[in-house]
């Protein structure tokens, strides 16, 4: 049997236990509360895996892995940004957010502000955001099956975009969020299991010597002791002090854009209390943390067993790294079969990784179109819990179906910097938004809409103007330029535009509420009034 | 179904000298720890843009300054994150409970909202 074969077999035995899966939980999606947040009864431990199964994307699997085989030390640089990222969750946003909140990352922020300006900003920023980060996803869905699955025809990749779009429409329509939840959990677990395999056979492989596999990987490189240091992609020589500048823009953005994605925010809502959502943000960056270390043994076992010129032959990117390395270290341990098995097996983590994130961006902007800008502006606030269900239901098929259209439309053109465009935009308009609502008693209507569209736009425009859209080779549309600043992430300019919009926009308004002040805080602080877990 | 909060509650809790305490010793913890370990963040990423000989440097075998620097990244986060949880369920959880406890059983919030 083939690897592809096998792969194929793998996935719709995952495919087919998550739609049993999302079956089970439809028929225990009833109230508004079920359907956004899984009726707030996971458990610390449940939700930590989710939130791992949630944020660990293909990028971050096969990506990380891939820059860290192509280009060493700096893919291992990416992921630490990834995992430090969680302490201003853990600190700052889990728990607050918690207890104040009800369904989206808008309850927050409109909490005491006039809603409907602040929803309508809070909600496009959610659904540019996922979107975004959707796409990115998509497109690396069609580019994937090429790599694993052998299917290389234009047909190929579009059929791939559509079973995937499809798959995800069903698990949010159906399931909601519990659907979603244990398609996250599954996943995280089974990625988990793979890596850490994968992990274990390559340092056996090494007698467990990390120094001997470093310098391996080294060598094999061909770029000797470079290749275990910072500078080989992000900030090179070459590049000048800009590049520099623009490795610290990009550390930033993802340092600070976790807590501000919507897809992340709306899981702290499913648990029951705020201590398990501490105790969730906790296992999460057990999970992740360990993850990124995994990783760190696969690209570098990647670059020593595979050898990068191999991978990038396989492909440009790197991201057949972890797949390639599999199949060799199985080869080489228990033969062909052992390396086809291994392949397929991470071949079909990979699409399951995919599944699970593009599931989670397109509950969270369903969820918000229906409950901020359907319900609080169209509506008022005046929606019945069934309508807005009702609406988010059919948001997340519509929002789906774009999705597919834009993702085929973009299936030959550079889109991974979507993924870090996602985060700048997170981390610019989204939480300065959240920080100010949370901590800071003058906040008010005018600075929450201009945090939020002063950090998106000032994101969205420096992208637009910067190398990775244009006047590059590697550039969205390498055959234009039009690009005016030499930065490709705008985080350094961008994040403090955010937070000094909110500032002014809040000081020049007189608006100011003191007792919807004392309420969220003395919510988010004792989970007084807090939205309890439903039973069943 | 939307239970209406008398706010004053919130507001007599929020002056409370119990809340006070509670506010000041979560942001006296958070907010310095934060910083720090952004501080502690930039640190690292600012030198693997310019101080990239020094994270060259070997320490033993081919195990150089870089990786430990980014390891101990991974270990300064999962400390702070246990450091945190024991502080909040040391510090923070009682006083937060109390108060809780305290306006729910005389009833100021009724039920929260479902």
């Amino acid at each position: 049997m083939s690897h592809e074969t096998l792969s194929t077999i793998l996935f719709v035995i995952f495919v087919a236990g998550t739609l049993a899966i999302t079956f089970w939980a439809s028929r225990n999606t009833k109230s508004a509360a079920d359907f956004y947040a899984g009726g707030r009864s996971f458990s610390g431990l449940q939700n930590g895996l989710a939130i791992g199964g949630d944020y660990m994307s293909a990028a971050s699997f096969l990506g990380i892995a891939g820059i860290i085989a192509l280009s060493g030390y700096d893919g291992f640089l990416y992921s630490i940004g990834f995992l430090v990222a969680w302490l201003v969750a853990l600190l700052l946003v889990a728990e607050l957010m918690r207890n104040s909140g009800k369904y989206t990352m808008a309850d927050v922020l409109a909490f005491r502000m006039s809603p409907r300006p602040v929803r309508t900003a809070a909600g496009v920023s959610t659904i540019v955001v996922s979107i975004f980060y959707l796409l990115a996803q998509m497109v690396g869905a069609g580019a994937l099956v090429g790599l694993l699955l052998g299917v290389h025809s234009e047909a190929g990749k579009i059929w791939t975009i559509i079973a995937v779009g499809l798959l995800m429409i069903i698990y949010v329509v159906f399931g909601g969020m519990k659907g979603t939840t244990w398609v996250q959990i599954v996943k995280a677990v089974m990625l988990m299991v793979g890596a850490a395999l994968i992990t274990l056979l390559v340092l056996g492989k090494f007698g467990f010597n990390l120094s001997g596999l470093l310098g391996d990987a080294a060598n094999a490189s061909g770029k000797g002791d470079a290749f275990l240091k910072p500078g080989l992609k992000y900030g090179t020589e070459a590049q000048g002090v800009w590049g520099k500048i623009d490795l610290i823009s990009l550390g930033l953005a993802l340092v600070l854009g976790t807590a501000g994605l919507p897809h992340v925010l709306i899981r702290f809502y499913t648990v029951p209390t705020a201590r398990d959502a501490r105790k969730s943000v906790m296992w999460g960056i057990g999970i992740i943390g360990a993850f990124y270390l995994l990783t760190l043994v696969l690209g570098f076992g990647a670059a020593a067993l595979v050898g990068s010129k191999t991978i990038a032959e396989a492909d440009k990117a790197g991201n057949t790294a972890a797949p390639l390395l599999a199949q060799k270290v199985g080869q080489d341990i228990f033969g062909d079969v052992g390396g086809t098995v291994l392949l397929a097996v991470i071949a079909a983590v990979a699409f399951a990784t995919i599944l699970a994130v593009v599931a989670g961006l397109t509950l969270a902007s369903s969820s918000s179109f229906a409950h901020d800008l359907y319900a609080h502006v169209f509506k008022r606030g005046d929606a019945t819990e069934r309508q807005e269900v009702v609406v988010a239901r059919i948001a997340a098929f519509v929002i789906g179906a774009i999705a597919i259209a834009l993702s085929i439309f973009a299936q030959s053109l550079n889109v991974a910097f979507l993924v870090s465009l996602a985060f700048a935009v997170a981390a610019s308009g989204n939480l300065p938004a959240i920080l100010y609502s949370l901590f800071w008693k003058r906040f008010n209507t005018a600075g929450a809409v201009s945090a939020i569209y002063g950090g998106l736009i000032s994101a969205v425009v420096l992208v637009i103007f910067s190398p990775v859209v244009s006047g590059s080779p590697t550039a969205m549309r390498p055959e234009m330029d039009f690009h005016l600043i030499p930065l490709s992430n705008p985080g350094i300019f961008s994040i403090p535009i955010g937070f000094l919009c909110g500032y002014l926009g809040t000081i020049l308004s007189k608006e100011y509420n003191g007792s919807k002040y004392a309420e969220i805080e003395v919510r988010s602080l004792t989970g007084l009034g807090s939205e309890k877990a439903t039973s069943h | 179904m939307t239970v209406q909060h008398d706010p004053s509650v919130y507001e007599r809790i929020q002056a409370g000298e119990q809340f006070q305490e509670l506010r000041r010793r979560y942001r006296s913890w958070a907010f310095p720890m934060t910083v720090a370990f952004l501080v502690w963040y930039l640190l690292y990423v600012v030198l693997s843009g310019f101080a990239r000989d020094f994270m060259g440097a070997k320490l033993f075998g081919n195990i150089n300054v870089a990786l430990v620097f980014g390891v101990l990244q991974f270990v300064s986060t999962f400390l702070i994150a246990w450091a945190y949880s024991r502080h909040a369920a040391a510090k923070l959880d009682p006083i937060a409970d109390e108060l809780r406890g305290g306006a729910e059983t005389r009833d100021e919030v009724g039920e929260g909202a479902k």
